[in-house]
């Protein structure tokens, strides 16, 4: 590994594992609570300041279990991260083979 | 490994935000049919000037450089992972970052709402999370005014002068942020408090929608420098061509 290369590395390390620190720590300090993403809760502020508020159209499809739910998520983000995967091994080969070249 | 100081400064921080917003809140987009149809219609309209240029310049972008069509995948993808994620935040509660300020500081804000409006249609069809009838609103938020501060704000810094992880952090992280005060006003506009109005309900919706959001535009400022270091490194090229990075084009 080249130096700059190491310097990269080393770097984004860094940044990961802050960002790694950021998620974990709401779940130490906040240890009971319940850290739901349901989107009831959000509807109750609506219902407190508007008690007549009907929703007037309902999701055209829902999945039918939390696992299909997180069967679906997780569908997503491993999409968006092998893209994302692929390309930037994508450049890096590249950028080799273009250093090899000159 | 903090400093005792830090640690109590953190502390008191964090006690300070228990105290304020005591009760559990839940950020995400909003929810289908939460918007008046009268609402819902007008965020509708509004977009549709944003989407229409947005695909002129993907396609003029494509046009002049057919080979950055994998930079802009990139840009999309990267949307769709971040989204996805649903972590927790010190309010007790989850929300997702958005993902957009990426491709925003790439190819320009109008690019990314269309990018944005694809995550969020996928979203609200398979996963019913956001909505059809609140697409014009989410897309607004996430896809028109989120990419809008990351591209303003990346543009002022660089002027400035400051240095490129700073320009890029600062861009995604209030972008992120943006996106839900957005949501939080949006919601103040649709549900105004019967006592106190608009300003009484869009403080309440600041503490659900934008307090939950702050780590996490923290941590998504940091992943978008983390790809942009990459990019950076392996990718001058192209960065140069779009005039992500000043310095000169080699031909």
């Amino acid at each position: 590994m080249s130096a700059a290369t190491k310097n990269l590395a080393l770097k984004n390390s860094i940044l990961v594992l802050v960002v790694v620190i950021l998620t974990v720590l709401p779940l130490v300090i906040q240890s009971g609570a319940e850290f739901g993403g349901a989107d009831g809760q959000a509807k109750q502020v609506i219902t407190e300041t508007n008690p007549n508020y009907q929703p007037w159209f309902q999701s055209v499809w829902e999945p039918p279990s939390g696992e299909i739910e997180s069967l679906l998520f997780a569908l997503q983000a491993a999409l968006g991260s092998g893209f994302v995967g692929y390309y930037l091994g994508y450049v890096r080969g590249r950028k080799k083979q273009q250093e090899q070249d000159d | 490994m903090f400093g005792k100081r830090y640690t109590i400064v953190i502390t008191g921080y964090l006690l300070a935000l228990f105290l304020i917003f005591p009760q559990s809140a839940y950020a995400m987009h909003i929810m289908e049919g939460f918007l008046p149809i009268s609402w819902a219609g007008f965020w509708m309209a509004l977009i549709l000037p944003f989407l229409f240029f947005g695909i002129r310049s993907i396609q003029s972008s494509l046009q002049s450089n057919p080979s950055l069509k994998m930079l802009l995948g990139l840009a999309g993808a990267f949307a769709f992972v971040l989204s996805a994620l649903k972590i927790p935040s010190v309010t007790g509660s989850c929300s997702h970052p958005t993902g957009v300020g990426l491709g925003a500081i790439l190819f320009g804000p109008t690019a990314m709402t269309v990018l944005g409006s694809i995550v969020l249609i996928f979203q609200a069809v398979l996963l019913a999370h956001g909505g059809l009838t609140t697409l014009g609103a989410n897309t607004f938020s996430m896809a028109v005014i989120g990419p809008f501060v990351s591209y303003g704000i990346y543009k002022a810094l660089q002027k400035l002068g400051a240095p490129l992880w700073l320009c890029v952090f600062l861009a995604a992280a209030l972008g992120d942020l943006a996106t839900y005060v957005t949501t939080a006003f949006q919601l103040a506009l649709a549900f105004p408090a019967q006592n106190g109005g608009f300003l009484a309900s869009f403080a309440k919706f600041m503490g659900v929608f934008a307090v939950t959001q702050i780590p996490l535009a923290i941590s998504e400022g940091l992943l978008t420098v983390v790809v942009f270091n990459v990019l950076a490194a392996y990718n001058k090229h192209e960065l140069q061509e779009l005039s992500v990075l000043s310095g000169e084009v080699r031909a």
